[in-house]
């Protein structure tokens, strides 16, 4: 790539890995397809896992290493969610490519150059059911001559005849240890200097999530210059305040309706994510020793409930002020369920 | 022009509530790899101004030189095209669209509009990013497919196309989505920086203006930014010069709630329901969200009542809020917490006066 497209990328993309090897955390799927490199062949892959730990970068890397930028053209196909994926698409389009005979086996341009294409469908969990069903067939008719690498984040969306064709990848949340070598390999090519204290805070935020990891960092360091502090990184990252939180569940546990109300107004106003919210509440519920167990247990029980109504598109005003009701009513001894 | 319009601040530099958000985000385009952005926030915080005050700033001038079109997409949606129709407000170097307006279509626009604008990538003459910006508005209301076809492409076309969303609650936006952004939050301005940004205009506009009367406008407007601009205008309007204790109109439809929420405490009967259901779709006739519409009504009903019937009533409005957002028809379900809630009410009233 032009060096001008370089300097224009954000972080995450500069510092992609473009080798299978460079990918971290990973091992197993990493030794597999090192040995991929060497043999020239390889089965379908299923990489799952949550959010930024390499999947697309490693899908992406081995298509690379194994055919190089003059054949990747014509030998990879990528398809993601951003693509028409419906049945026909996958009747014609995946049909089409994968019909075209590919060459006999022979390293070319110092890239291994095996004989099948690549179909890259990632994102494959939004594919509909009907889409993934007459995938089978496609999968089976030129299974000489295609590889498919399935990615998505929950394997639960793929049906059971395609995942059962694959290779399972779990991508793991990558471990505090890994994360913080991948960033001080960053900090040491952007010339910054970050306290241990201060990595550890980057990777307790961004939860096992490589990209966001580095997203943080990037803003961090524009916004404050190259000492970058823990707290900088916290107001970055939208993770709200503890001291939010506690006022919050103060006026819950204060027994006073009108008080919670103005607290969720507040919270509201603020602008924080209630789901942000819910889930730094549950912590604080879950570790306080004041409360009993059962209390604790209506609690959740309401949050949960009220997750789920967010995800299906409740307001938010609404849920937390339901939560915060519901916690006082544990707390307080108040009734439980209305009818 | 309109003063929220009139006083909306051009640049960063101007901004007079979060000056702070600002001057970070000058330095976050400092360099050219700015990562994309998502702004969050109440209505009428600032989100808008800041974006544009953000353009300005990486691409000068130019970017004041917007034009509005209405624009049809062609896409290719399996065995058929369909066409697409969405206003589009446009510079030289950015674009902005609503795109959840397609309704459940918004999954193409967002397809086709990253992949155009890939395409058509501006030239790196002197002096000019080599990167377009795309403001996607109210992406917390896109549906879930057009979420997911953003995750890849956001990646991809990510050298020349940089996206800044924009929304009211982003727990609505996805994980995966929220994970490729910077999240800057916006929160709604104090009453403080409300009453400061009232006297700045009426110092411009060479008003007399009382500073008990900017503390009510600003204490009534909820922390709206826009709203206490757009109240000071109508009084300006109805009665000048001020006085401190003149009235601050309500908007119409809050007053027809406030009357809504007084039938149902005045009597809980089928009759009153049915009179109180074709209030509830002239609110409706009249474009006011329906979920707007529920919480106006549960805060008129909180005001008037004992504490120990607000829980149940919350409880009950956030349970058919939700049934709301599964269903396709909003009057069933406003409908129902209002039945709801008399039946509630009169239990209470029966045990408590017989
Ligand atoms: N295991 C890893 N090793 C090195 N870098 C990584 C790893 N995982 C993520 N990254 C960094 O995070 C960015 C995003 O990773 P990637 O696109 O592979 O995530 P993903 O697993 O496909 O996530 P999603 O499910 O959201 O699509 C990469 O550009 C890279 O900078
Ligand atoms: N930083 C600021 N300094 C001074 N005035 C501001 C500032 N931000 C916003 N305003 C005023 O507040 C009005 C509303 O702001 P804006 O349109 O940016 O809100 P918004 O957050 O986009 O709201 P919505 O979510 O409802 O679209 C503007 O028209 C402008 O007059
Ligand atoms: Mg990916
Ligand atoms: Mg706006």
């Amino acid at each position: 790539m032009a060096p001008l497209v370089q300097s224009s990328q954000p972080w995450v993309e500069k510092y992609r890995p473009k080798q299978v090897k460079d990918v971290a955390q990973q091992d197993e799927v990493v030794r597999v397809l090192t040995n991929t490199l060497e043999t020239s062949n390889c089965p379908h892959m299923l990489f799952y896992g949550p959010p930024g730990t390499g999947k697309t970068t490693t899908a992406l890397a081995i298509a690379h290493q194994l055919f190089g930028p003059e054949l990747y053209k014509s030998r990879v196909l990528e398809l993601n969610a951003s693509d028409d994926r419906g049945i026909n698409v996958v009747r014609t389009k995946i049909k089409d490519f994968a019909a075209v005979a590919v060459g006999s086996g022979q390293r070319q341009g110092g890239y291994p150059c095996p004989p099948f294409k690549i179909i890259i469908l990632d994102e494959a969990d939004s594919m509909t059911e009907d889409a993934q069903n007459a995938l089978r067939r496609t999968m089976e008719t030129y299974s000489k001559v295609t590889r498919f690498f399935f990615i998505c984040n929950y394997i639960s969306r793929i049906i059971e005849p395609l995942a059962s064709r694959c290779a399972k990848f779990r991508f793991k949340p990558l471990s505090e240890e890994i994360m913080i070598t991948r960033v001080l390999h960053i900090c040491q090519e952007e010339g910054l200097n970050l306290e241990p204290e201060v990595l550890s805070t980057l990777s307790s935020i961004s939860q096992g999530d490589l990209r966001r990891a580095i997203t943080y960092l990037q803003s961090a360091t524009r916004l404050f210059g190259s000492s970058i502090t823990s707290k900088d990184l916290i107001s970055v990252s939208g993770v709200i305040p503890e001291e939010v939180i506690e006022t919050f569940f103060a006026a819950c546990r204060s027994g006073n309706f009108d008080l919670a109300n103005k607290e969720v107004n507040n919270v509201i106003a603020e602008g924080y994510p209630v789901s942000q919210m819910f889930s730094q509440l549950f912590e604080i519920v879950v570790g306080a020793n004041d409360i009993s167990d059962e209390q604790k247990a209506r609690i959740c029980k309401k949050l949960g409930e009220a997750d789920k109504r967010l995800v299906d598109g409740g307001d938010e005003y609404l849920q937390l002020l339901d939560v915060a009701s519901s916690a006082m009513r544990a707390i307080c001894n108040m009734q439980e369920d209305f009818s | 022009m309109l003063w929220v319009d009139k006083y909306r601040p051009k640049t960063l530099d101007q901004a007079m509530v979060h000056q702070d958000i600002a001057q970070n985000l000058k330095k976050l385009v400092a360099e050219q790899d700015c990562p994309h952005l998502l702004f969050y926030g109440p209505s009428g915080s600032g989100k808008k101004t800041l974006i544009i005050a953000l353009i300005r700033q990486i691409f000068g001038p130019s970017a004041d030189k917007v034009k509005v079109e209405n624009r049809t997409w062609k896409v290719d949606a399996g065995s058929r095209t369909i066409d697409i129709e969405l206003t589009t407000l446009s510079s030289t170097n950015h674009i902005e669209l609503n795109p959840s307006d397609a309704g459940f279509q918004d999954r193409y626009i967002v397809q086709e509009i990253i992949k155009e604008m890939a395409k058509n990538r501006p030239i790196d003459t002197k002096g000019k990013k080599g990167y377009k910006i795309l403001v996607l508005n109210e992406v917390d209301k896109l549906s879930r497919e057009a979420q997911h076809s953003l995750r890849r492409t956001m990646e991809k076309y990510s050298a020349y196309c940089r996206l800044i969303l924009c929304c009211n609650s982003s727990s609505k936006v996805t994980e995966a989505i929220r994970s490729r952004c910077l999240n800057v939050r916006i929160n709604a301005p104090t009453d403080e920086q409300i009453v400061k940004a009232l006297e700045f205009i009426g110092k411009k506009e060479g008003l007399q203006l009382p500073s008990e009367f900017s503390a009510r406008i600003a204490e009534k407007s909820n922390r709206s930014l826009r709203r206490a601009i757009l109240s000071l205008e109508t009084c300006r309007v109805q009665q000048y010069p001020f006085t401190s204790n003149q009235i601050i109109p309500s908007m119409d439809w809050e007053e027809y709630v406030s009357e809504i929420a007084s039938d149902i405490m005045k009597e809980q009967s089928p009759k009153r329901l049915y009179l109180v259901r074709q209030k509830l779709y002239e609110l409706l006739v009249n474009c006011i969200p329906p979920e707007i519409i529920l919480k106006r009504l549960l805060f008129e009903l909180l005001k008037k009542l004992d504490a120990e019937l607000k829980h149940e009533v919350c409880h009950w409005a956030a349970y058919y809020e939700h049934r709301m957002r599964l269903g396709q028809k909003a009057i069933f379900h406003l409908e129902a917490f209002v039945a709801k809630f008399m039946s509630i009410y009169k239990a209470f009233l029966i045990a408590a006066f017989g």
